[in-house]
């Protein structure tokens, strides 16, 4: 769709369109511009030393021969970080702080422990290999039970001399006990989420640029909440926020990688500060994925109680978490634990209660929302894993199980045992709908006959239910910040307009659909809305794209702003038509005076008139709005896996993967489309071929591309897409938000897919990634018993 | 040490250490930013770029030396006539990008490909975009972009019709 | 990641290399494909003083054949072969197989075959359909030329035969006649990744219909790519049977020797040598005509 003229397929203006990305002319033709293509004069390349020990004492660092280097400047050090106040920075939520080099010892294999600054990139990565660093090594803890015993202490420095960082909990701790224990049949699994990484395919990088002249300290950095970046740096380094430039360029996607703060930021930002010259930092992609935000590492025990007839009487989760050597996971400052509260699932559970107990270990440090509402994905995994071996243990059918168990239609908005209260949705039609399109009675005969001929053939469901878009101010706040976002929009004198909002599109097509919502508002040409984000010193303050809060969020603004803008217009089309202001509507995306269908006059003609002839109001039009959400938003979706299973190999062939998803108002159905493609993708590779795991000494073992594996168009499965559609009821165009729902979703359908396959063996669980030795080898467990 | 070689159409002659990749070569030296890098592994793709109109190649798993002689066209180079090359427009018909990061590589990849086989399947097709990756799309769109640009490319060229 | 500093020296012909690697000994490395030395280079895993560039000799770059074998210079690369005549004729199905699966493909645009076999990766694909294809590689130095059978050529993980000094210039692989087939199988987790497991395997049968000759060989299962004598005699003289593959395939079990990682369990490798032996012997004896063995 390229203009208003014709009228679009839904009778809507631009509004749930498939119109073709705008970005996309940029990209195409190689003129996206990403952090690596910035280049100012006299810049410098700093590149960071790390440690080749998971726990270890630094007892030397010899900086001589790397300062002998041509084209070596300086090699920064904690002491050098100390002088300026900067040798520990606080964790995203503030509850713990983070070394930003090391600190007397280092944490984890692979940590910062100094930074070269040279003249070119080959030099600062020759003067990496020249520093000589000392250590005495240290026992490491890699696991959250060793941590617990508190035999090895990981971090000294705090004043708890404990491994144990918090325990959280929620719910009726109690009540759930009792109901399990009288429950007819009960199930109580351990299930691990394995520690795994966004690992976008640009990794992380900055260009810091202190204007010696102005004091002011520009960073272009690769920043999915480019202002939430600016007010920490702001009072971390004492900088007054307005002498603060956060700019962040193209992001060659994000998934929650590019949420936190790194070292190589910071130690950027110093050098820049103290040279005065710019200082580029590109991640190399060992570096990425050994040191930055990883996600997951929950280790989770689950119990359902249900009656024989196969009705839940009462959910019990009880995670270990994993967070590595600093608290630095990122969750809301109220939520140490996310959202796992989710974890009841689509499903009606008369009582519930979670805890957590979070551990430090010699691990990187993270705890990201990896394409995933916080923690969603987690409680995601650990409810539909759960459902499935209920149906196991009641012998019944999982799809049955879930239809009986599903919260109703009827019971929206309805309050969840843990807390939440659920908008809106319609479990049982989205999952028929998967159930027939699939086709999933015939399936199941095919599994029979398959199976009397002791072949491997699973169907796997997943019902999920996500809880995005953070979130209301009275309970969601980062660092005191609350988590409401914002938009503003200028209407030029012809009609066209800048759109700007304090989110951050990585990949997401915000270009398109953040246009499309103002066009539908306001009846403008999309094409002819210039959207805007990432730069902070024009943007709106907001808290950016992550956790699925864009639309929610940053979306409701949007219509919002744009509102207030019809609202300001509606006011001068009563100038322009000589007509009372109540006798001024909006109709079919134009103003018409009440009861004369030919008085109308255009968004566009106001506009011009906003510039030219105003007559009593205001001139010009546009409008700012922040936006407070009322309540979360809960997108869900009923995904089938059918899976086949080499017995001879334990590969596992994904044949069909159908999604239904529900996201409520679609604003680009071919954005939204794409997205779930992608996040089934990702879902697909934590599945069955991606982990970050450490052996008993501590070493990363997956410390580049080629053991963290990224899986290519020859792996993945095509994917099968569609969609139901039951609106966000609180939100102003009723969207819920879609991008991450894939990847919370589709993990348990791959896992009880091989795990149906696998159970006429008599095998319950594997825990991910389900690689072929690991499926082979309880293949053979299993036939040997 | 001296290098000469031909990148989209242009001739250039630079002096390069002999360590310097393509891929920084191009970017840096000669500005071409639209060739990106991802690893350190030679496992992305998100650096290929054609050399001699044919092959596709991971410049950041070539020096530019090894470039010396060559003709190189990157995504900066891929458009002619003031028009996008077919790839080009099918990627974007087919919303086969999202964060743009792995496009050009996919794309150079993906011409290379149709050059030895025009009509691929759809499982040729995936197999011979098995050396680049992308975490957005999931493929299904990428491979529907491809079918596109082969369509394009192999239907007869629209020959001027001379007035008579 | 940047490499450390080396010196470069294009070489414009095979005597010019040579006198660049006599000169400057186990300093100098060879530079053919890169796709496995540039990003050692990278991670400064390796760091050679000096690299001879072979990428622009002409005579190095040839596919063909002459005297019942197929020739392929130190700058054939495995797409080029992928996409010869020579393979595209279907009468190297073993080399086919390989060429089409080595790395990636875009790799396998730069990648060449003797570059793989002097690299000799335990994983790698290239010994093991050498060892099973009966490869000689020849060798040369400033003393002269010699002929290097696979078996000798291989000499321990990352280390041949070539001296320093010397360089590998062409392999060679004796052509199947119509009673010879081969094929190759691996497993790896994902495209690109080094073989799990990895197992070659080239009969001939006599008139009789049974085998005459067998060649098997296992990647991923031991310090380099190997030979199984015993599978082989299981097979030579036996009629293409379930019984004789299953002999087979368990002697590759017994002979492999894998180390654990990340892509399995030793048992696991160990049981995908055979599994992989059994899948090659049956695709090697169909592309013979025999098929469905029982």
């Amino acid at each position: 769709m390229s203009t208003t003229e014709a009228p679009p397929a839904n009778g809507r203006h631009s509004m749930g369109q498939p119109m073709k990305r705008k970005e996309d002319a940029r990209f195409i033709a190689g003129k996206g511009r990403y952090i690596d293509d910035i280049v100012l004069p006299n810049m410098l390349y700093l590149a960071i030393v790390h440690s080749d020990y998971p726990h270890a004492k630094i007892t030397k660092i010899d900086k001589d021969a790397a300062l002998k280097i041509p084209g070596v400047l300086a090699v920064i050090t904690a002491d050098d970080l100390a002088g300026v106040g900067l040798a520990w920075i606080p964790t995203f939520h503030g509850y713990d702080k983070q070394m930003v080099l090391a600190v007397g010892k280092v944490l984890y294999q692979y940590q910062e422990v100094a930074a070269v600054v040279a003249t070119s990139r080959a030099a600062a990565a020759d003067g990496v290999e020249a520093v000589v660093v000392e250590y005495e090594q240290l026992t490491p803890v890699v696991d959250p039970f060793t941590a617990k015993t508190d035999k090895t202490l990981v971090r000294e420095d705090r004043e708890n001399k404990t491994n144990h960082i918090y325990h959280w909990e929620v719910g009726k701790r109690a009540e759930t006990d009792a109901a399990i224990a009288a429950s007819d049949v009960k199930i109580n699994e351990r299930v691990y989420f394995q520690r795994c990484h966004p690992a976008p395919l640009e990794p992380c990088g900055c260009v810091a640029d202190m204007n010696p002249a102005t004091g002011t300290l520009t960073l272009y950095m690769t920043s999915q909440a480019p202002h939430a970046h600016r007010t920490v740096v702001s009072l971390v380094t004492g900088i007054p926020e307005d002498k603060i430039h956060v700019i962040s360029p193209d992001i060659g996607g994000g998934f929650g990688n590019k949420v936190p703060v790194y070292a190589g930021y910071v130690c950027s930002a110093v050098a820049s500060i103290v040279t005065g010259h710019p200082i580029k930092w590109i991640e190399t992609r060992t570096e990425n994925l050994t040191t930055t935000g990883f996600a997951r590492d929950y280790t989770m025990d689950v119990e359902i109680g249900a009656t024989k007839d196969g009705k839940v009487t009462a959910l019990k989760v009880t995670t270990h978490a994993d967070h590595g050597a600093f608290d630095a996971a990122a969750d809301p400052t109220k939520y140490p634990a996310g959202m796992f509260g989710i974890c009841t699932g689509s499903y009606d559970f008369p009582v519930a209660f979670t805890e957590l107990d979070a551990y430090f270990t010699n691990k990187a440090p993270g705890g990201v929302a990896y394409r995933c509402s916080f923690r969603v994905t987690e409680a995601s995994y650990a409810i539909e894993r759960g459902m499935d071996l209920l149906a196991n243990a009641l012998g019944m059918d999982p799809a049955d199980v879930r239809m009986k168990n599903f919260v109703r239609k009827d019971q929206f908005p309805y309050p969840s045992p843990l807390g939440f209260v659920y908008d809106s949705g319609d479990y049982h039609t989205t999952l028929q709908k998967a159930l027939d399109k699939v086709g999933y009675k015939e399936l199941r005969k095919e599994q029979a006959e398959k199976r009397a001929r002791g072949e491997l053939m699973g169907i796997g469901i997943s019902t999920f239910t996500e809880v995005v878009g953070a979130g209301p101010s009275k309970h969601f706040d980062i660092m005191g910040i609350k988590m409401f976002d914002s938009a503003e929009i200028r209407i030029h004198p012809t009609g066209s307009g800048i759109v700007r909002a304090g989110t951050k599109s990585q990949g997401q097509g915000h270009e398109t659909t953040w246009a499309q919502i103002v066009a539908e508002e306001l009846g403008l040409d999309p094409q002819n809305l210039l959207v805007e984000e990432g730069d902070t010193d024009t943007a709106p303050y907001g808290l950016g794209t992550y956790a699925s809060r864009s639309t929610p969020v940053a979306g409701a603004a949007l219509a919002m702003a744009a509102r207030r803008v019809r609202e300001k217009a509606r006011n001068i089309a009563a100038h322009v038509m000589e007509a009372p202001l109540d006798d001024v509507e909006w109709v079919d995306y134009k103003f018409q005076v009440k009861g004369v269908p030919s008085k109308t006059v255009t968004m566009k003609e106001i506009a011009f008139a906003a510039y030219t002839n105003p007559g009593p109001n205001e001139p010009g039009l546009e409008a700012t709005y922040y936006y407070d959400p009322p309540n979360l938003t809960f997108p869900y979706g009923a995904y089938i896996a059918v899976v086949d299973v080499d017995k001879d190999t334990g590969e596992t062939k994904v044949r069909r993967f159908l999604a239904i998803d529900d996201c409520g108002t679609v604003i680009n159905p071919m954005i939204v489309e794409g997205q779930i493609h992608g996040g089934l993708t990702e879902g697909f590779a934590i599945a069955f071929m991606q982990e970050i795991a450490y052996d008993a000494e501590g070493n990363n073992l997956q410390p580049n591309f080629t053991e963290y594996l990224i899986p290519t168009s020859l792996e993945s499965p095509h994917w099968e897409t569609d969609s139901t559609c039951n609106p966000s009821p609180h939100h102003p165009i009723g969207a819920k938000g879609v991008g991450e729902s894939p990847n919370v979703g589709s993990p348990a359908a791959f896992v009880n897919a091989v795990m149906d396959a696998l159970s006429p063996l008599g095998i319950k669980n594997i825990d991910m990634p389900l690689t072929r030795s690991k499926v082979w080898s309880a293949i053979q467990e299993a036939t040997k018993a | 040490m001296k290098v000469s070689l031909k990148v989209n159409g242009a001739d250039y002659e630079r002096d390069v250490e002999p360590r310097v990749l393509l891929a920084y070569f191009l970017r840096e030296d000669l500005g071409l930013t639209g060739t990106h890098v991802g690893c350190d592994t030679s496992s992305c793709g998100c650096c290929v770029v054609l050399m001699d109109g044919e092959k596709a190649v991971k410049s950041c798993t070539m020096f530019a030396v090894m470039a010396d002689g060559h003709e190189i066209t990157t995504i900066e180079g891929m458009k002619k006539d003031g028009k996008l090359h077919p790839m080009q427009q099918a990627f974007s018909d087919q919303h086969g990008l999202q964060c743009g990061y792995c496009t050009p590589g996919m794309m150079a990849t993906a011409i290379a490909f149709l050059k030895h086989n025009p009509d691929p399947s759809e499982a040729e097709i995936r197999d011979a975009l098995s050396g680049n990756m992308c975490r957005c799309t999931g493929y299904n769109n990428i491979v529907k972009a491809v079918q596109q640009a082969a369509a394009e490319l192999s239907a007869p060229a629209a020959e001027p019709v001379a007035a008579s | 990641m940047f490499p450390a500093a080396f010196d470069y020296i294009p070489a414009r012909s095979t005597d010019e290399a040579l006198s660049v690697l006599a000169q400057y000994g186990g300093d100098a490395r060879v530079l053919a494909g890169g796709q496995s030395l540039i990003p050692a280079m990278r991670f400064r895993l390796a760091k050679p003083a000096v690299l001879v560039d072979i990428n622009r000799i002409a005579e190095l770059a040839t596919i063909g054949e002459h005297n019942g074998e197929l020739r392929l210079g130190a700058g054939a690369r495995d797409q080029g072969l992928e996409l010869s005549g020579q393979i595209l004729s279907g009468r190297y199905p073993l080399l086919a197989d390989v060429c089409a699966v080595v790395a990636d493909p875009v790799v396998r645009q730069m990648g060449t075959v003797v570059g793989s076999l002097c690299h000799n990766d335990p994983a790698g694909d290239w010994p093991v359909a050498a060892l099973a294809g009966n490869a000689s590689i020849v060798v040369r130095g400033k003393g002269g030329e010699r002929v290097v059978p696979i078996d000798e050529f291989i000499v321990d993980s990352y280390t041949t035969a070539v001296g320093d000094g010397e360089m590998a210039i062409e392999v060679r692989f004796p052509t199947p006649d119509a009673r010879t087939a081969g094929a190759y199988f691996k497993i790896e987790r994902k495209v690109g990744d080094f073989a799990t497991a990895a197992a070659a395997a080239r009969v001939t049968l006599a008139q009789d219909g049974t085998v005459a000759k067998a060649a098997i060989a296992l990647g991923a299962a031991g310090p380099c790519g190997f030979r199984v004598a015993e599978a082989e005699r299981a097979l030579v003289g036996a009629k293409p049977s379930a019984a004789a593959i299953a002999a087979a395939a368990d002697a590759a079990r017994k002979a492999a020797d894998p180390v654990s990682d990340t892509r399995g369990t030793v048992a696991y490798k160990k049981e995908m040598a055979g599994v992989l032996v059994e899948r090659a012997l049956r695709k090697a004896f169909a592309r013979l005509g025999v098929e469905d063995i029982r």
